[in-house]
């Protein structure tokens, strides 16, 4: 870092931290009084050093950053406690000076790139505005230096993509852009606030990779602000453990893996899919033995577990889904639209598969976004109409009948579905009683409000919601209670199969421990055929007998779980693991 | 974009094939006979008779129809049995002052409506903000014919500031050369000030009534929008990249909470049109409105058609006006296009 980009503080002892949190409180007015998201922290930064902090939602982590670039929204305040930026009060500051700070000393890298750019402004412009800002170079060099920037950042083509809007570039892309924006000036301070959740593996490497690049080179600091352990063990030389807006553990990344010493970070340590472990194993210490026995509930429909695993309950052959192509530009959501196309190129989202699932048994299906697994997830659950080939669910060609009529066969209640976002596929008006109760009045066997309920409480029991959260509405739920209540729903009818797309996508790693526990227990209880879709190959590794790897609408490789993920035959199988980060353990 | 335009401009069609049809029906379905309404109360059987077959009441509904098509394929809307004038003359000289009132009164309420929903989103709950809750509220709450009395009331009776309310200009001014057929223009372009000082002087008031009016819905539109963008994740990014907070409220914030302003603003100009009857009525204004309501009472057919499908014309461009409008500030919907 030159002093000539920061002229006004160049006299800052070197010595001193680059940031100092001192005793830090920030504090919410919120309708029910005020709330302490930042308890009374300290957290210090030195000139080129990485620090993560970690900690799952409600933590406390995003609150801090906020709180140092003075970006919090309008109920929160600062409520105590000091922050030093290079010699600076950013609590005292006054607002253009912080204006000066934000974006050319430190600066920011959002989670959800795509939402994090202005949706109708040309990217290359948005770097403008920001070089303009802070008067880095002159009026008549702006272009070129936003074009210089987008290339430094591996955007292809940067003359032309400086005139593309958000919406015209993928994810990872856009991430680049937000990065772009972000070391526009060359800060002395970025931080990443969960810059890849969201973004495929090999995407979260690359970008990860990227922004440790360009740091390195301009000796930035980074606070990296992740609930992801692996990634902060890989990517920091420190970790700042927060739970409940407090730090409980403060130490090198090299060591902190190797001997967490707060029970909560081995709490976090032991949740986290790794390779080596059992899903038991994710729970924490005391409660393993406690959950080992499965859910005590005498279910009068629980068929038990069939012994012969090989009967196939679903037969998927040749499976194509086929979508017009529109234009040049084809991102995801333009997928799906339906309507004629200007021009009849065709799409193949899905690209003649072929697999089985048999019964009992639990099939992964995974791969990056884009990969077509949800594309054919929703056919196999017949949401949508194949193109071509087959889909034999217990015999009986289930891939023939229309997807509009399907909704109203007998046959509807034998496959079910887990989906992805827990709050987003509740409706916000139904109590959870009357969620879960939903498939019954429209398909069960069962009538009248008492019997309803009945069977509403026993699953409630089943999955682990306590009964009196049933007549509550979801925004009074929490994440981990609407994805037990999205599974009661999905088994309320007895389903043959489950279709679970990315059910702990949207879940902290330990709410993510206990419900991939209480899906195992319900599959060996009930005796259900799982097809697990998800992008995260360790909690494939820990749920599923077989893997599927799917990439660009083909199956690359499929097999037994152990010999997928541990002697991969494909390369992009290859790929895909060695772009997880792991903590050394 | 011309085909663009050309491609809704020709999905427009049947729709106004629907209006011409639906007005034809509806106003032969009025109650009261127009040919015993003109021969007057002391006319024989046979004068009205007389009158009827004038009128080519006394053929068949098809027939009349066809005729009416036929008549509106050739652009002769018919003449208004009331003023005896060519309903397309009516209407060629009454639209430009109704556009022009509801223009200028749509610009009164623009200029006020957007920076107070603004600055009442900018900052919630302050004085602001209850400013604009407060003046929406009144705007919506007062009938328009009321704020209008008060408005002549005040500055004309008790004040003194404003002519008499007597119709688009004084009767010691001429109008000016007709171009575009709104005085404040044509003076202009005649050069003429004293002529435009006048007309300006007349417009004003009725301009202000309709401004207080429309101001509600376009205040609260923009508000709710800018506070829905104002929390977006892109608006937080340009405020963690220091930019000014004109640049974060104006540049990012204002541009993308347009797009529901302009459709607010497009459904008040349109219904403005059309629906300031008690305003032209108070300020004796030459509109379209108070036209079609006094054909509507005297059971005169043609100029109510002429009316309808003009409203209906008007609509159709005005759709496609601000349609194209979100093409040029959104790249997304000119994309769908």
């Amino acid at each position: 870092m030159s002093i000539t980009d920061a002229p006004h503080i160049s006299n800052a002892p070197p010595a001193l931290p680059l940031l100092d949190i001192k005793n830090l409180t920030v504090e919410f007015s919120t309708r029910r009084g005020i709330v302490q998201a930042v308890k009374n922290i300290n957290v210090e930064v030195a000139k080129g050093e990485t620090l993560a902090i970690v900690g799952e939602s409600g933590s406390g982590k995003s609150v801090t950053s906020f709180a140092v670039m003075r970006i919090l929204d309008r109920a929160g305040r600062i409520a105590e406690g000091s922050v030093m930026f290079s010699g600076i009060d950013v609590r005292a500051a006054d607002d253009d000076q912080m204006r000066d700070l934000r974006g050319r000393e430190m600066s920011m890298i959002f989670q959800n790139p795509r939402a994090a750019l202005n949706p109708i402004r040309k990217v290359g412009v948005q770097i403008e505005d920001v070089l303009r800002q802070h008067a880095q170079v002159d009026s008549s060099a702006l272009t070129d230096k936003a074009i210089e920037i987008l290339d430094q950042v591996r955007i292809a083509r940067p003359r032309e993509r400086y005139h593309a809007y958000p919406f015209e570039l993928s994810g990872g892309m856009c991430q680049r852009v937000v990065i772009a924006l972000a070391l526009a000036c060359k800060p002395q301070l970025l931080i990443a606030d969960e810059p890849t959740t969201g973004l495929d593996v090999t995407t979260q490497k690359t970008v990860m990779d990227l922004v440790t690049e360009l740091t390195r080179q301009q000796g930035m600091s980074t606070i990296l602000i992740t609930h992801d352990l692996g990634l902060a063990a890989v990517y920091c030389d420190r970790v700042v453990v927060m739970e409940k807006g407090h730090v409980v553990e403060t130490a090198l990344s090299s060591t902190i893996f190797k001997a967490p010493s707060h029970p909560y970070t081995r709490k976090l340590m032991r949740a986290t899919p790794r390779p080596g472990v059992t899903l038991r194993d994710l729970l924490p210490e005391d409660s393993a033995e406690a959950k080992k026995a499965p859910a005590t509930v005498k279910s009068g429909n629980g068929h038990a577990a069939p012994a012969v695993a090989t009967t196939p309950l679903l037969v998927i052959e040749k499976l194509v889904k086929e979508y017009p192509r529109q234009g040049m530009t084809t991102s995801l959501s333009k997928l799906f639209r339906r309507g004629p196309a200007p021009e009849p190129e065709i799409f193949r989202a899905v690209d003649g598969i072929s697999f089985t699932v048999n019964r009992g048994e639990s099939v992964g299906l995974v791969g990056e976004s884009g990969c077509g697994k949800s594309t054919t997830s929703t056919m196999v659950m017949r949401l949508i109409d194949k193109s071509d080939g087959l889909i034999q669910f217990d015999g009986e060609d289930i891939g023939a009948i229309p997807a509009k009529q399907f909704a109203t066969l007998p046959l509807r209640k034998r496959i079910q579905m887990v989906f992805q976002d827990p709050t987003d596929s509740l409706n916000p008006r139904y109590t959870a009683a009357r969620a879960i109760a939903d498939p019954i009045l429209r398909l069960g066997d069962i009538s009248g409000r008492n019997a309803i309920r009945a069977r509403c409480e026993e699953l409630a029991l089943q999955v682990g919601l306590p009964v009196e959260f049933l007549d509550r509405f979801p925004h009074q739920l929490s994440g981990g209670q609407k994805a037990r209540v999205g599974i009661a729903r999905a088994i309320a009818l007895h389903p043959d199969l489950i279709i679970l797309d990315e059910p702990t996508a949207a879940l902290d790693v330990s709410v993510q421990a206990v419900v991939l526990n209480l899906l195992q227990d319900l599959k060996d209880t009930l005796g259900m055929s799982y097809l697990f879709v998800s992008h995260d190959l360790n909690v494939v590794r820990l749920l599923c007998d077989r893997v599927i790897v799917m990439k660009q609408g083909k199956i690359v490789e499929q097999g037994p779980t152990e010999r997928v993920l541990f002697a991969p035959e494909a390369q992009y199988t290859r790929d895909l693991l060695d772009a997880i980060p792991h903590p050394t353990v | 974009m011309l085909t663009v335009i050309l491609k809704r401009l020709l999905v427009a069609i049947p729709s106004l094939i629907g209006v011409v049809i639906v007005t034809f029906l509806l106003t032969r379905a009025l109650p009261g006979d127009p040919a015993a309404y003109f021969a007057g109360p002391a006319a024989t059987k046979e004068a009205i008779q007389e009158i009827r077959v004038k009128l080519g009441l006394d053929k068949s509904l098809p027939q009349q129809f066809v005729r009416y098509v036929r008549d509106l394929a050739h652009g002769d809307l018919g003449q208004s049995l009331t003023t005896g004038q060519p309903v397309v003359t009516e209407i060629r000289n009454r639209l430009p002052a109704s556009a022009e009132l509801t223009l200028l009164g749509l610009i009164v309420s623009v200029a006020i409506a957007l920076p107070l929903g603004i600055f009442a989103a900018t900052k919630p709950n302050s004085w602001i903000d209850h400013t604009c809750r407060i003046v929406t509220t009144a705007g919506v709450s007062l009938p328009v014919f009321f704020t209008g009395l008060i408005l002549v009331y005040v500055f004309y009776y008790l004040l003194g500031w404003a002519p008499a309310p007597l119709g688009r200009i004084d009767v010691f001014f001429s109008p000016p050369p007709s171009v575009t057929g709104f005085y404040l223009i044509d003076s202009l372009i005649a050069g003429d000030l004293s002529t435009f000082r006048a007309a300006l002087s007349q417009i004003f008031l009725p301009a202000l009534t309709l401004g207080i009016f429309s101001l509600a819905p376009i205040a609260r539109m923009t508000r709710a929008s800018m506070l829905a963008v104002l929390a977006s994740d892109f608006v937080r990014t340009a405020r963690a990249s220091g930019l000014t907070t004109f640049t974060v409220v104006v540049t990012y914030a204002f541009r993308n909470a347009m797009l529901p302003v302009i459709t607010t603003l497009g459904m008040v100009f349109s219904f403005l049109l059309g629906a300031n009857v008690l305003v032209e009525k108070v300020f004796a204004w030459p509109g379209i409105g108070s036209y079609a309501v006094e054909a509507l009472i005297s059971s005169d057919f043609a100029p109510v058609q002429g009316f309808v499908l003009t409203m209906a014309i008007m609509y159709v461009l005005l759709n496609l006006l601000i349609d194209l409008l979100y093409g040029v500030i959104d790249p997304r919907v000119r994309l769908e296009a």
